[in-house]
């Protein structure tokens, strides 16, 4: 599928989401479940992401300590938790990564 | 100056420190996007037609990893369904607004600018409430009532082209940093930063810690399948512990 028919078609569901109630149903309340159930895509959808991607290198799951994004991530985990500081956490884990892997050459 | 521009710079002045946050995520994802082989005009586009930050940085990777389109369309999806919440929750704010106000202002709901205004308009719901109490009386508040639209607006597009900037600069950087700064590594840390703050009680964390084990098992699923079977899963178990306790 071409690029921008994928941009298109995403920015339209988005914006369909965006604009939902604001527009189409207005004074309507969002059902019991579907919000409840939406309050989990953040947590469930982003782990989701983030669990393969430290995990996993070129296929291959690399559950060692030769894995220095994973240490790196675990480390990013805790400033994340500790400071909820967002700009932080990232430097946090860029420079461990780049630390290990300059060590490790 | 009119009230309504007033209430517009006051919309844009409330922003001013989340654009601290905005601007590098900004960049990351103008170079990532590079990266991934997408060219800089969509890059660029990409950032005012989708105009959702993590979505953005997620479409990058799976861009850059060849997935089929329809499965690369359904993952935005499923990391903006959040925006309905934003929506069904700010809506009552925009009742009486026309019909291409409300179009217009849809077009900047954004985790930022939902975070903003309804801070913003709970507070004025307080005052009114004091004021018919008797114990405060304005014309600032009127106002503040009355245009509270042209405050949305002003924090949604300083967001907005704040996020246009960031992107520009970010594809230029793209282009000049090595790949052996490994910046693609910021994803997830990007991702790591907005899902912790989120993890507040035990059934978020346990649907979190759910779609991660799922996305592990389901790894090897065709087109990333296994993203969205973990998401699902993940929602499925927090729910569940939500409704049993």
């Amino acid at each position: 599928m071409n690029i921008w028919v994928i941009m298109v078609a995403a920015g339209l569901i988005t914006y369909m989401m965006r604009v939902f109630f604001i527009v189409l149903v207005g004074r309507k309340e969002i059902p019991n479940n579907i919000r409840i159930g939406l309050q989990f895509v953040p947590p469930a959808v982003l782990t989701a992401i983030i669990v393969p991607e430290v995990l996993y290198s070129d296929s291959v799951m690399q559950l060692t300590i030769r894995n220095y994004r994973l240490i790196a991530a675990v480390l990013a985990c805790i400033v994340a938790w500790k400071t909820k500081n967002a700009i932080l956490t990232v430097v946090v884990g860029m420079l461990v990564l780049l630390i290990l892997q300059m060590l490790s050459n | 100056m009119s009230s309504k521009y007033r209430e517009f710079l006051s919309g844009v002045k409330a922003v001013i420190p989340i654009l601290f946050g905005v601007i590098p995520f900004g960049m990351i994802y103008g170079v990532l996007a590079l990266d991934s082989g997408m060219s800089p005009i969509a890059s660029q586009a990409m950032s005012s037609i989708v105009f959702a930050g993590s979505s953005q940085f997620i479409a990058t990777q799976l861009i850059g990893n060849a997935v089929v389109g329809v499965v690369i369309v359904i993952t935005i999806g499923v990391v903006n369904l959040r925006h309905l919440l934003y929506s069904a929750s700010i809506s009552p704010y925009f009742v009486d607004l026309s019909r291409p106000w409300k179009y217009l202002l849809a077009y900047f709901l954004t985790d930022e600018a939902y975070a903003v205004a309804i801070t913003h308009f709970r507070n004025f719901d307080r005052n009114e409430k004091e004021i018919l109490q008797g114990e405060k009386k304005n014309e600032v508040l009127f106002s503040q009532k009355r245009y509270k639209h042209w405050y949305y607006l002003g924090a949604g597009f300083g967001l907005w082209s704040t996020w246009q900037i960031s992107t520009v600069v970010g594809i230029y950087m793209g282009a000049i940093i090595p790949e052996s700064w490994s910046l693609d590594f910021t994803l997830s840390l990007t991702l790591i930063a907005l899902v912790i703050p989120t993890l507040e009680d035990r059934a978020s964390l346990l649907s979190a810690l759910t779609a991660g084990l799922i996305a592990v098992l389901a790894f090897s699923l065709p087109y990333k399948l296994g993203l969205l079977a973990a998401a699902f899963c993940g929602i499925l178990v927090g729910m569940l512990i939500r409704k049993n306790s």
